[in-house]
């Protein structure tokens, strides 16, 4: 007789409702990666571009481009960190240098990682106003590729204020660096569309800063963790409407856990904190598990709203890219985070001191010092990269957030005594 | 009843049993830390002492405080040295312990409460490792280097962190024909500035207590002494403050 044929039945996954914003977010980033290959299969010449780099200049145009920093995010992520800085390495860069500049140029040299590939650029869109890495970074693909690289250059601003004169030395370079994508793409600005664009990014900055806003409320309705999946939505598409639906969707659905109680975040919300620096991608898993598996949820961050830009006018829209968290002072800096905390509430702080990060990391001792004395919050850090898996340590991570969870546990009780 | 602590460090094993009047009633310490059988080991000498039904609970801590199946529950190094330093020292209001494989400083409020902390960086300078590295090189015990220390007249500067070129430099001042008094010295103040550095970030206030493996070293006490230019106290049983706040914690979550 005939064995009956056992097959592993596996779980039907359930489609997910594409009225969703997991669903509308999801498709923008695929939708992304697909347009800029799509142009250039085309013919049509695309860049690659720093995330802060002022994309009014290119939505407008309506030139393609996509975002090392998001690939070797993305890359760092699915686990591929290590091999593409070892292909860096071996062509003479340091370790010392960020991780993410160590992908990208590893792409540039293999043009291929599974893990998230993009079409090769025609030109580059370089704005040293996230950090100064970045500069030598993209000279050295320039140089490599041999193809055009537009710098807009923001330094970093020690004054508490961006003053006229560094209003005017960025919209000077703003106004050249269209002329220098016209001659590169052939393609021509138009004064309405970038009235449109402005439009546009302002309705998804909105929507953007009023969904990270939610974690003002206890429980928040959100892992504060799935802010720092959406931001690549918030870098990559911001002037578009999808982006815009799709964050506006976000809110619905945050407002919509705050009436029933959901929330993203699973199991009790019992600590809340904020989380300093970008995510640890090559260790996500491990870092945020740690936090979760003791119910701390982390509820601010200048990280995701970084990307959330509200201007009037172009005068405005200048000094915001001037003001992006890693260009400002450190009294600035400072005064940002506490602002933040005030709104959100999380009794403690941890800081990633982030290896690749050198801009951030620096003035962190002393910057996150003098939060934990103004907010009167526990301030704990911990090594890490955010695509570089060598610079982290497990069991290092675990007694530090175990730490800050036993002051915070203490804290607790003995407010509620 | 009995109460237990067991701390599982990188490089030892300690474990400490208190009464119900917090006193030490038996202590063991093994050189077999993480990755060993070193936290079995110093259980299964405790209880040649104490009969296991004796043990009412047991708390374990440590780097390895997750592996050691026996413990009913486990806390962090870093609240279970707050603990047992302000245990034997209640003036204490910072304490800086340096164990094998790092170093840290916490800061306690008048009710022995931790209420921040700073550890040192990934990197193993300034710990117990940096100083076994050095004493293998010079041919020397661990326990040795404090008698040499304070022979020395003219401690040499030992201007590298990273342990691996501290070694080099350390081989390089002795091939020159420096002082070996000179040169542990030399080790000693490195550490001790290395490990200040870190407890003046977090903000020292007195009084200061060390604890951990490296405590036990006579030259880094007088080094951070000098350093921080303060009185440092210090428990012969300073390595055991880890296990002893476990052993605590095991009576204060009974009672």
């Amino acid at each position: 007789m005939a064995e009956e044929v056992k097959k592993d039945v596996k779980p039907e996954k359930k489609p997910i409702d594409p009225n969703s914003s997991k669903y509308k977010l999801g498709k923008i980033i695929q939708d992304h990666y697909r347009e800029v290959a799509e142009a250039k299969e085309r013919g049509e010449k695309i860049g690659w571009c720093a995330s802060n780099f002022p994309q009014e200049i290119f939505q407008t145009l309506g030139v393609k481009v996509c975002y090392p920093e998001n690939q070797a995010a993305a890359i760092a992520a699915r686990g591929a960190g290590e091999k593409m800085c070892d292909i860096a390495e071996s062509d003479g860069y340091s370790n010392d240098i960020c991780a993410y500049a160590r992908i990208s140029l590893a792409y540039m040299k293999i043009k291929d990682a599974p893990e998230q590939n993009m079409p090769q650029p025609d030109f580059l869109l370089c704005c040293n106003n996230i950090c100064n890495c970045m500069i030598k970074w993209y000279e050295s693909i320039s140089k490599e590729l041999n193809i055009p690289l537009i710098l807009i250059d923001i330094p970093f601003n020690p004054d508490y204020e961006v003053s006229d004169a560094q209003l005017a030395y960025v919209k000077g370079q703003f106004l050249d660096a269209i002329k220098q994508l016209e001659e590169i793409t052939g393609k021509k600005w138009d004064d309405k569309k970038f009235e449109e664009i402005m439009a546009i990014s302002n309705r998804t900055s909105r929507a953007w800063l009023e969904a990270t806003s939610y974690t003002k409320y206890h429980p928040s309705p959100l892992n504060g963790f799935d802010l720092l999946n959406h931001m690549a939505v918030a870098v990559c598409a911001r002037g578009t409407v999808e982006a815009a639906e799709a964050f506006e969707t976000l809110v619905e659905e945050y407002k919509e856990n705050v009436k029933t109680g959901n929330s993203t975040f699973r199991g009790e919300e019992k600590h809340r904190i904020m989380f300093e620096g970008i995510a640890c991608w090559p260790h996500l898993r491990v870092t945020a598990t740690g936090l979760k598996s003791r119910g701390m949820n982390m509820v601010a961050t200048i990280y995701a709203d970084a990307f959330g830009l509200l201007y009037d006018n172009f005068d405005e829209l200048i000094k915001c890219y001037c003001n992006v968290p890693n260009a400002v002072s450190l009294e600035k800096a400072r005064d940002n985070r506490i602002k933040i905390i005030e709104k959100t509430d999380p009794k403690g702080l941890l800081v990633h001191t982030n290896r690749s990060c050198k801009l951030w990391s620096s003035f962190m001792y002393e910057m996150s010092r003098q939060i934990g004395e103004a907010t009167d919050i526990p301030v704990v850090s911990f090594d890490g990269d955010q695509a570089d898996p060598r610079n982290f340590s497990e069991a290092q991570y675990d007694t530090r957030v175990q730490g800050l969870f036993e002051i915070m546990e203490e804290n607790k009780r003995e407010a509620v005594q | 009843m009995y109460y237990l602590g067991i701390d599982v460090g990188s490089t030892t094993s300690k474990a400490v049993v208190i009464n119900e009047k917090k006193e030490i009633m038996a202590k063991e310490i093994l050189i077999a830390g993480i990755g060993t059988d070193g936290a079995e080991r110093v259980y299964q000498k405790i209880l040649e002492q104490i009969p296991a039904e004796q043990i009412a609970k047991i708390t374990a801590t440590g780097y390895g405080r997750k592996l050691f199946a026996k413990a009913d529950t486990e806390i962090s190094e870093l609240s279970c040295h707050a603990k047992g330093v302000f245990h034997t020292f209640p003036e204490t209001r910072t304490i800086i312990d340096i164990g094998g494989q790092d170093a840290k400083v916490l800061l306690l409020n008048d009710k022995g409460r931790m209420v921040n902390f700073v550890m040192n960086d990934k990197c193993a300078a300034g710990t117990g490792r940096f100083l076994d590295v050095m004493a293998n090189i010079l041919h020397l015990q661990i326990g040795d280097l404090q008698e040499e220390y304070f022979k020395s007249t003219m401690p040499i500067t030992i201007s590298n962190t990273c342990t691996v070129f501290a070694e080099s430099e350390v081989i390089s001042q002795l091939a020159n024909g420096k002082d070996k008094a000179d040169v542990i010295a030399g080790i000693c103040i490195s550490v001790a500035n290395r490990v200040a550095s870190l407890a003046k970030r977090v903000g020292i206030k007195e009084k200061v207590c060390m604890s951990g493996g490296v405590a036990r070293n006579q030259g880094v006490r007088d080094a951070m002494a000098k350093k921080l230019e303060m009185d440092i106290l210090f428990s012969p049983d300073a390595q055991y403050m880890g296990a002893l706040g476990a052993a605590i914690y095991s009576l204060e979550e009974m009672e």
